[in-house]
């Protein structure tokens, strides 16, 4: 679905991504791990458009999308969540997913100031994708609670439910987990399983390796920018590459 | 639930509207139905400045600026040129825009404060360049002699009590308007960007097109704002064009709530009217407003309005009648840790 | 020639002076990330202070220039107290509106206790210095000096002291910084405090062959504010070489180009570089 050959991504003379080559499988969890400043939030960064590559080649469904702007990779059917999610705390949960999915409307000014047929539809099909995404993500009961008052966990699953909204091909999660304890990982956990049952595809990062052992179908081990394995959980937990990252580093539930 | 909110929003509006057309009734004299009327004026602008500012999040300091290049379209045409007014001030939007345009092109494409001290920068141009350029706005010496609003049909406007409702009639165009687009897609739109650059543009929201449309609104609002501003008080100068005018209009909107419409509305109505009463204040007014600006920043962020509308939405969302959780995280919820 | 080592002069005095200013802003930038619109202020202030310790209080130019840059201190770390720690998590527009709230409070301030007129602020170097076929003012040749001794100091405080790294150290980082145990707080009042002595002396160097007024402070922070964009926000050597810049800019500007617009300059320089380079010229990757 999306193929990644030879990526390099340098700042000054440091290689923050380094010559990484992968596939993102579709259908697929994909997970994406390494040691604190291996660079994988700057691989999303590079993925979705919010810095150019060095050098190397993105490919999703056949089509380059180097060049593209973020707004055009997330149209194209790329969402993304981030490590904090601001919400307009003033606002419903409900209203702030609204937004989510503007992208596939087609209304501009002219409808805003005429008040067309087309915006109102356009207003109520983004209402509707709103609340199913919330249902989706067992928020449905959240629709009308002020979105400052939620606990962490559940912006987290509103984070969800906005990238769902775009209605996408592929997400990519970025520390879905973070500031999430056991429990409430197992539910998230399940959640992307859910998401893929759906259909979608999932890229995420994370630290939490029990969460990445018992998830992921594929996991992509980065460190200093440069791949160094790549395979399923059994591979990757039995490579002595990996292992030797992350000895002398914690690798179980350290926030980025 | 949500028809009674939209009835309350509607007669809330109507409410003031009928406030706003008895005014000159309770009022005595022309003196303070001048004094609202120039408010009304530059609520007009803060209307704009909040769209850019308040629902985008990008600070705009030339708004000031671009109200005065409205004006002084207005003046140059009028008086110079013999133009007649509606036309003239039909022009004034023409010329805001399209000086708007570059020069919004050119400073969304900062982030921040970059933008913030950028557009500050532009001010200041803009300032300059109307007081140098003597051939064309008269310099230092300003622009006399601007006639009032022409008549249109039988309605003349030769009168402070029609010049009034004149001015009460742009306000009320502009609040509908505004509110349309703030309460739309677009508005939505807007507030993402504000919630941060990266996630907007994550939920496929091009943003250099998306803060243009609001810049380019907010430079509509100021120049035609100014333009009438021309026509009522009849003289300009260079001040216009001062930063000190951006400052009070964010005095207004941080006073009333940024991002709120009623807000910056109430903000503009309210303020000059406390500064009159205050009148050995009127030049020493930041020695007040600039201290309160600071502890409204600290305490109260959300402005009058903003603060109100938080806990009226805190007492409807617990007023709300819960649905059925869907069984995926099967346990009872946590307050917020 | 002897125009353009004129002009030369001309545009180290400004230049001086600019890069004083712009050191304190792209100092408190540094620590704060917020722009402190109130710069000028500070700058109007201390030049108002030695104006009145002058003429009220008989002080000699130098024991005032003291006195406004002790002054202008206090105020710059009160304010960093008062107005910048409470917001210090703020983001957005927040503190920006909170910088011009204080920079209104003390313009108002300024013409409330002094007056809104021009003032003028005599020195006792009034002579005059030929050489080269150039005509300097002594006071002239004193910003020179003056401003370039200050930069010097401060460059010395900031690499061989204890107090200056850390200010340095918080500047590129301000979390690590705390979290290695340095005391923020006590670091932002300091980098304040120091930004207003920087404004004071600037100020005071400047205020004789100029006028002392409540706006005074307004053309000048918006050129500094030009400065540390193009410098870069946060950098020493930035705002130094961009305050040269732009001086000799203006200068040669006024002479060979026009001196009514030459105020001018600076701005055009900024669009015409932000233009291209929307992160300034010496910031590297996102800002």
């Amino acid at each position: 679905m999306l193929e990644i050959k030879n990526l390099t991504k340098r700042f000054g003379g440091n290689a923050a991504v380094n010559d990484v080559s992968t596939v993102i499988e579709r259908g697929k969890i994909n997970a994406i791990i390494g040691p604190n400043g291996a660079g994988k939030t700057t691989f999303f960064n590079l993925i979705g458009g919010v810095i150019k590559p060095t050098s190397g080649s993105m490919t999703f469904e056949g089509l380059d999308i180097v060049p593209l702007r973020t707004d055009q990779v997330a149209c194209l059917g790329v969402a993304r969540t981030f490590q904090t999610t601001t919400l307009f705390d003033m606002a419903t949960v409900l209203d702030n997913l609204i937004v989510g999915h503007r992208l596939r409307t087609r209304s501009g000014l002219w409808d805003v100031l005429t008040g067309s047929k087309r915006l109102m539809q356009d207003e109520r099909v983004c209402r509707e994708k709103a609340r199913a995404a919330l249902d989706f993500v067992g928020l449905a009961h959240l629709e009308n609670r002020i979105a400052g008052d939620i606990t962490q966990e559940e912006r987290k699953r509103v984070a969800f439910a906005l990238a769902l909204a775009t209605e996408p091909k592929l997400v990519l999660l970025d520390e879905p987990a973070g500031g999430v304890n056991p429990e409430e990982t197992v539910g998230l956990a399940a959640l992307i399983r859910k998401m893929v049952a759906h259909g979608l595809t999932v890229c995420l990062i994370e630290h939490k390796m029990d969460m990445i052992m018992s998830l992921a179908d594929k996991i992509l081990v980065l460190n200093y920018g440069e791949k160094i394995a790549e395979g399923t959980p059994a591979e990757v937990r039995a490579n002595p590459a990996v292992i030797d990252a992350y000895l002398g580093s914690e690798h179980d539930e350290i926030p980025a | 639930m949500m028809f009674l909110r939209l009835f309350e929003g509607r007669l809330g509006w109507g409410l003031l509207l009928l406030a706003g057309l008895l005014f000159p009734l309770i009022v005595g004299n022309d003196y303070h139905l001048t004094v609202m009327s120039t408010a009304y004026i530059f609520a007009i602008a803060t209307l704009g400045l909040n769209l850019i500012t308040g629902y985008t999040g990008q600070f705009n300091l030339a708004h000031s600026g671009f109200m005065a290049l409205g004006a002084y379209t207005l003046g140059i045409l009028t008086v110079d040129h013999q133009v007649p007014f509606w036309i003239a001030f039909a022009l004034s939007g023409v010329v805001t825009v399209a000086l708007g345009l570059p020069l919004g092109w050119v400073s969304l494409r900062l982030r921040g404060h970059y933008f913030s001290i950028f557009t500050l920068c532009v001010g200041y141009i803009l300032f300059l360049v109307i007081e140098k350029w003597e051939g064309l706005t008269h310099g230092t010496v300003g622009i006399i002699g601007i006639p009032a609003p022409a008549a249109i049909g039988p309605l003349t406007f030769d009168t402070p009590l029609k010049l009034y409702y004149l001015v009460l009639a742009f306000l009320v165009l502009g609040v509908w308007v505004m509110r349309r687009i703030v309460n739309s897609l677009m508005g939505r739109t807007f507030m993402a960007i504000r919630n941060g650059d990266e996630l907007a543009q994550a939920l496929g929201i091009n943003l250099m097109r998306n803060k243009l449309v609001a810049f380019l609104l907010s430079v509509l609002y100021a120049g035609w704002s100014g333009a009438l501003y021309a026509g009522f008080v009849r003289f300009l100068g260079p001040d216009l064009a001062s930063a000190a005018h951006s400052f009070d209009m964010t005095m207004y909107m941080l006073v009333g709530g940024l991002g709120t419409l009623l807000g910056p509305l109430l903000g503009a109505l309210m303020v000059p009217w406390l500064t009159q009463y205050m009148q050995f204040l009127q030049e020493y007014r930041f020695l007040i407003f600039g201290p309160l600006l600071i502890l409204l920043v600290i305490f109260m962020p959300h402005g009058i309005v903003g603060s109100w509308l938080g806990w009226r939405a805190r007492r409807q969302s617990v007023a709300a009648k819960p649905v059925a959780p869907t069984v995926t995280a099967a346990k009872p919820e946590v307050r917020r840790a | 020639m002897d125009v353009f080592l004129q002009q030369l002069l001309n545009g180290l005095t400004l230049g001086g002076i600019y890069s004083l200013v712009a050191l304190g802003l792209t100092l408190v930038y540094g620590i704060l990330h917020v722009p402190n619109f109130a710069h000028g202020a500070f700058y109007m202030v201390g030049a108002f202070v030695a104006l009145k310790l002058m003429a009220v209080w008989g002080f000699n130019y130098w024991l005032a220039m003291l006195g406004a840059a002790a002054l202008v201190a206090v105020i710059a770390a009160l304010s960093e107290r008062l107005v910048f720690h409470p917001l210090r998590h703020a983001s957005g527009l927040h503190p920006m509106i909170a910088a011009i709230g204080l920079l209104l409070f003390l313009e108002a301030g300024a013409q409330a206790l002094w007056g809104a007129d021009f003032q003028r602020m005599n020195t006792p170097y009034t002579g005059i210095v030929m050489f080269a076929g150039v005509t300097a003012p002594v006071q002239r040749l004193l910003i020179i000096a003056g401003a370039f001794t200050l930069m010097l100091v401060l460059h010395l405080f900031l690499t061989r002291t204890v107090t200056g790294s850390t200010i340095v150290a918080m500047a590129q980082n301000r979390d690590g910084a705390s979290l290695v145990g340095i005391d923020a707080n006590r670091v932002a009042m300091l980098t304040f405090a120091i930004s207003g002595v920087l404004a004071a002396v600037a100020a005071t160097l400047y205020a004789p062959i100029n006028l002392v007024y409540p706006a005074m402070g307004n053309l000048v922070i918006t050129k500094a504010f030009v400065i540390i964009i193009l410098g870069g926000m946060g950098s020493v050597p930035g705002a130094i070489v961009g305050g040269l810049i732009i001086g000799f800019a203006e200068s040669f500007g006024a002479f060979y180009l026009s001196t009514d617009y030459k105020d001018i300059i600076a701005f055009v320089l900024l669009v015409v570089i932000l233009s291209l380079r929307p992160q300034g010229l010496f910031t590297q990757g996102a800002r």
